[in-house]
């Protein structure tokens, strides 16, 4: 700290140097009076004796000094200095910067939270989903991202395993808290034992769920996540051991998980066991989702191999039920694909974010580009100031260091800005939720993101800085100092670079343009989709779920909820009501397997996997779904447990040729079943989302024997209510629809209470958020080249006034000077528009193979890329309209006498 | 060659200390860690200000040496960072403020060891200079 002391005893020093010095030249003044010399001639005599005071001073300053560092430093000041002469010049500066870095700086921390900081769970890099691809299920593909683990897998894979230190399954669900207040919904995590110690992320309070608690038949433990400890017992420690009643079966609170702790990519308020009866699993069942943690130094692909080793062993331990071939799943090629854990979480939100990312990284080279643009003009002015300099010695060296001082100075205080910006842009990105962004909660400004805008800022100054730099660092000629006299014009050199900037400019604002034009027509052709249900925005839905330990029998069950239904349906505007155990988009596991259809012969041959989803009675109706032939369900039909199914129109299409000639055929499940009659085709529905084709969809009764295999009658438990109403979305109209719910049975929760609209919102996010980001950063764009080549015209027209009143006092007509000016911005963006096309098509046909952003658009669109280029010409032209109407009107006397 | 202090060797204000009589002819530098030698030398005989140093090592020296106010005000900033010397509030001799300049216990330790480096030189030159030709 040596040279911190040394900084601050300096001012006394050089007081003391000074003041000595000052002894010196009074002294030797003395001395040469007392010789006879008059006191200035002494004083005279004496300093030149001494020499350059200031000089020597500044010389013996030195010494308590880093030379380099304080002659930077008066390089800065004078900058400032500079600066705030003109305050104009600095604001516009900064606020271009601060938006170019501020909007990359937030995209970076979503970027950095997201994609690149680790899970938050102790050593996240051992973390790895385990999930199986089954390319031999035909009809697999349309329903996830590959096969699931089963019950009886996950034994084989926990016990058998060798490259794992723990395995687990889990699942999210929902379950009914009752007992406290109102009925309440929470989300659960149900977990097999390993699930805990695969995260390793120990209780708040209490402990985690052991072994023991996964005992079918043992005691009822659970664990709180720490948002509902806090929301439902007000974080009291002493809610250990005290019991909460879940589905109507009382189970003890053992431990809490601690704050932002999620499960995997859930959200939940209880861990509840799965507590898997062992001697009542079978090969089947593939619904959860194995985590694992591997090994040290165990590869994915070990891991993997493991897995193939453990298939066979666990078609030999397992079965379907006597008489089934437990290695049918052969046919399936069921290959293991485990994957880190992250790209689980993250899903494919991966792509969008790195073209936000390069969208925004083109707005900062916009930016970069304008503001490059003034401070040339501004280096311009200074021309005669280098020139002088240079004259009297100045190295190129010095020369562009002060050149670029200012400039990397801009730059970082652009990036101060930028992150005030940044943070308020994050906040309200957070706070608006884009809901398919995962890892939300942990999106921060951190260390890397300042680091990243440090770097940005740093880089910006120099690569707006440089470009001064090159043009007036160089070699000067003696004419330097002379053209900057009086001369007619100036030359078409100094333009050049000027030129290049706004064409470079309108290029990549074309590129941002054609871009958001694109998730513009796609937007578009998502909404011509017709999803499969009518008119969302009145349609209100909520969820209901009936458990077992509430309700024990099936028919009771489907009692309570057609009398939910009576009741919805009486609601003062409610046009028709049903429900269905899912509606389409809403991201419900849904179940699938194979049909056979009767008179095929399916010797070895396997079918493929359809969709299963179970509906009440005037459900279709309720939802807008239109029937093409036949009929709906009836409630006579579900109580008397009629052998009838409701065919989708493709999968009728597919097995039987037309919707019509589907009606009254016949299929089953199991070749065990009674056959099933065909009663009515509906249209198809984007189940998986509007971008995805709509899958082959059996309809069941809601109450079936096909629920859970083979002769057990059961009811869908968890279903979704849609009630069709102008009303829909209404505070008062929700309110009714509860009293509806509680006047059947006052201990059902509502759940996911919401519009259709929401629902369908949802499954489009992806889209809008990108679109939405592309927008924002065309039009910033698009600003930034206005401005760009407002700039530039006015600029030259600025320096061409003397040259243009000549034009005119000779007889140049103003329309002539009109379109000379103009003409002269619209070759300019010509060559931005041209430029810019072909680094779009090129860009667009990238993008548009490696990620699915684009639907129902070719990446060349012509329409898009035809008005985007016209609607930027358009408005290059109105930029250089302003410039070119006062040019035109120069008073030609004035022009020349002003020199 | 140990003699020359490679720090003030590098230090281009170094070499300016003149023999005073030939002033404005033949000038010739004197070697490195002279001008401090003498400075720290006639501190340690009595803390004197600026001009008082130039004129005692002129008059001691016969007018044979002229320290030049270019070398001596940043040999003496040199010297106080260093530690060598310290400054202290003081008033000349016509009862004007100045600054005193004192030599530190480093300082003659620092003073000792020129003169021995300079002593073992002179000796060196010397026998060089004594061979006589054969």
């Amino acid at each position: 700290m040596q040279w911190l002391k040394r900084l601050f005893s300096r001012h006394r020093r050089y007081d003391d140097l000074a003041i000595s010095i000052q002894e010196h030249l009074d002294e030797r003044t003395d001395e040469l009076m007392e010789d006879g010399l008059t006191r200035e001639e002494a004083a005279q005599k004496a300093r030149r004796e001494f020499g350059n005071v200031t000089v020597i001073a500044e010389r013996s300053r030195e010494a308590w000094q880093w030379p380099t560092l304080e002659s930077i430093w008066a390089d800065m000041r004078y900058a400032f200095l500079r600066l705030g002469r003109s305050p104009g010049f600095a604001a516009t500066v900064l606020l271009t910067l601060a938006i170019g870095i501020g909007a990359n700086t937030a995209v970076f921390s979503v970027l950095n939270s997201v994609l690149l900081k680790p899970l938050p769970y102790p050593k996240s890099e051992e973390l790895v989903g385990v999930w199986l691809t089954a390319p031999g299920a035909a009809g697999l593909a349309n329903f996830a991202e590959g096969l699931r683990l089963s019950p009886s897998m996950y034994f084989t894979y926990a016990e058998q395993n060798r490259t794992f230190q723990s395995l687990g399954v889990w699942i999210a669900g929902t379950a009914n808290v009752t007992g406290v207040a109102q009925p309440e919904q929470v989300h659960t995590a149900l977990i097999s034992d390993g699930v805990l110690q695969t995260l390793k992320v120990p209780p708040a309070i209490g402990r985690w769920l052991s072994q023991a608690d996964q005992n079918p038949h043992g005691s009822r433990a659970v664990m709180l996540s720490f948002g509902y400890w806090q929301r439902r017992f007000g974080g009291d420690h002493s809610v250990i051991g005290r019991n909460i009643t879940i589905d109507a079966q009382p189970w003890e609170i053992v431990g809490v998980m601690p704050r932002g702790f999620r499960m995997v990519n859930a959200d939940f308020d209880v861990i509840v066991p799965l507590a898997f009866d062992r001697n009542k699993q079978i090969l089947a069942g593939f619904g959860y989702h194995g985590i694992a943690r591997l090994k040290p130094r165990v590869t994915i692909a070990q891991a993997d191999a493991d897995i193939t080793r453990m298939l066979p062993i666990w078609m030999d331990s397992w079965s379907n039920g006597p008489g089934t071939n437990p290695h049918f799943y052969e046919t399936w090629r069921i290959t293991p694909a485990i994957r880190p854990l992250k790209q689980e979480v993250i899903g494919n939100v991966g792509g969008v974010l790195w073209i936000v990312m390069g969208t925004l990284g083109v707005v900062v080279l916009i930016a970069c580009a304008n503001v490059a643009n003034l401070v040339l003009v501004r280096t311009e002015a200074r021309q005669q100031e280098l020139a002088i300099r240079a004259a009297l010695g100045a190295g190129r060296a010095r020369i562009a260091r002060d050149l670029l001082t200012e400039s990397v100075l801009l730059g970082l205080m652009g990036g101060v800005c930028g992150v005030a910006v940044a943070y308020e842009g994050l906040r309200l990105l957070v706070a608006v939720g884009p809901a398919n962004l995962p890892r939300l909660s942990e999106i921060s400004l951190d260390a890397r993101a300042l680091i990243f805008t440090l770097v940005l800022s740093l880089a910006s100054g120099l690569l707006f800085g440089l470009i001064p730099v090159l043009k007036y660092a160089g070699p000067r000629t003696p004419l330097a100092l002379a053209s900057a006299g009086r001369t007619a014009s100036v030359s078409r050199d100094r333009h050049r670079s000027r030129n290049l900037l706004v064409v470079a400019q309108v290029a990549m604002a074309l590129v941002l343009l054609v871009s958001a034009g694109l998730m513009i027509r796609t937007f578009q052709e998502l909404r011509t989709v017709d999803p499969g249900f009518a008119d969302a925005e009145h349609l209100q839905t909520m969820r209901i779920a009936i458990p077992a330990s509430l309700v024990a029998s099936p028919q009771m069950v489907t009692r309570i909820q057609n009398n939910i239904v009576d009741k919805l349906a009486a609601i003062p505007g409610v046009t028709s009501a049903g429900f269905a155990n899912a509606m389409p988009m809403e991201g419900i596991q849904s179940d699938w397997d194979e049909i056979f259809i009767e008179g095929k012969n399916y010797a070895g041959e396997t079918s493929p996997l359809r969709l299963f989803k179970y509906a009440s009675p005037n459900f279709f109706h309720a939802a807008g779904t239109t029937l093409i032939t036949g009929r709906e369900f009836t409630w006579s039909e579900i109580y008397d447990q009629r052998p009838v199914a409701i065919v989708s129109e493709n999968l009728a299409r597919e097995l039987w040729g037309t919707p019509a000639a589907a009606l009254g055929k016949r299929f089953r499940e199991f070749p065990s079943m009674p056959w099933d009659e065909v009663i009515g085709v509906v249209e198809d529905v984007r189940d998986n989302g509007v971008q995805e084709n709509a899958p082959g969809i059996v309809y069941w009764p809601s109450m079936t024997h096909n629920l859970y295999g083979p002769g057990m009658l059961e009811a869908v438990r968890a279903v979704t209510f849609v009630v069709r109403s102008d009303r829909a979305g209404t505070e008062s109209f929700i309110r009714e629809m509860q009293q509806a719910v509680w006047s059947v049975n006052s201990s059902l929760p509502l759940a996911s209470v919401r519009t259709m609209q929401e629902i369908y919102g949802q499954s489009m996010a992806r889209t809008s958020f990108t679109l939405v980001m592309l927008a924002i950063a065309g039009v910033m764009a698009l600003v930034l080249g206005i401005i760009g080549i407002y700039g530039v015209i006015s600029y030259a027209v600025s320096q061409r006034t003397r040259e243009i009143g000549i034009r005119l006092a000779l007889g140049a007509e103003k329309k002539t000077i009109l379109r000379m000016v103009v003409g002269e911005g619209l070759r300019l963006a010509g060559a931005g528009v041209v430029v810019g096309v072909v680094v779009a098509l090129l860009l667009a046909r990238l993008v548009s193979a490696f990620s699915r952003l684009l639907y129902g658009v070719r990446a060349s669109d012509p329409l898009t890329f035809v008005s985007v280029a016209a609607a930027l010409t358009v408005v290059a032209i109105l930029a250089c309209y302003l410039p070119a109407r006062r040019a035109a009107s120069i008073d030609p006397m004035r022009a020349l006498r002003t020199e | 060659m140990l003699l020359f202090q490679h720090t003030y060797f590098q230090n281009r204000y170094y070499w300016s200390i003149m023999l005073g009589m030939a002033k404005n002819s033949d000038r010739r530098d004197l070697f490195p860690g002279a001008l401090e030698m003498m400075i720290l030398h006639s501190l340690r005989l009595k803390p004197m200000h600026g001009y008082a140093l130039v004129k005692h090592i002129q008059q001691i020296s016969d007018d044979l040496l002229q320290i030049e106010e270019g070398s001596l005000y940043p040999a003496l900033q040199r010297m106080l960072r260093e530690g060598w010397l310290k400054s202290e509030e003081g008033i000349s001799a016509k009862g004007r403020p100045t600054r005193i300049y004192r030599l530190t216990p480093a300082g003659r330790r620092r003073l000792e060891q020129e003169v021995s480096t300079f002593e073992t030189m002179l000796a060196g030159i010397t026998r060089v200079l004594a061979v006589q030709k054969a």
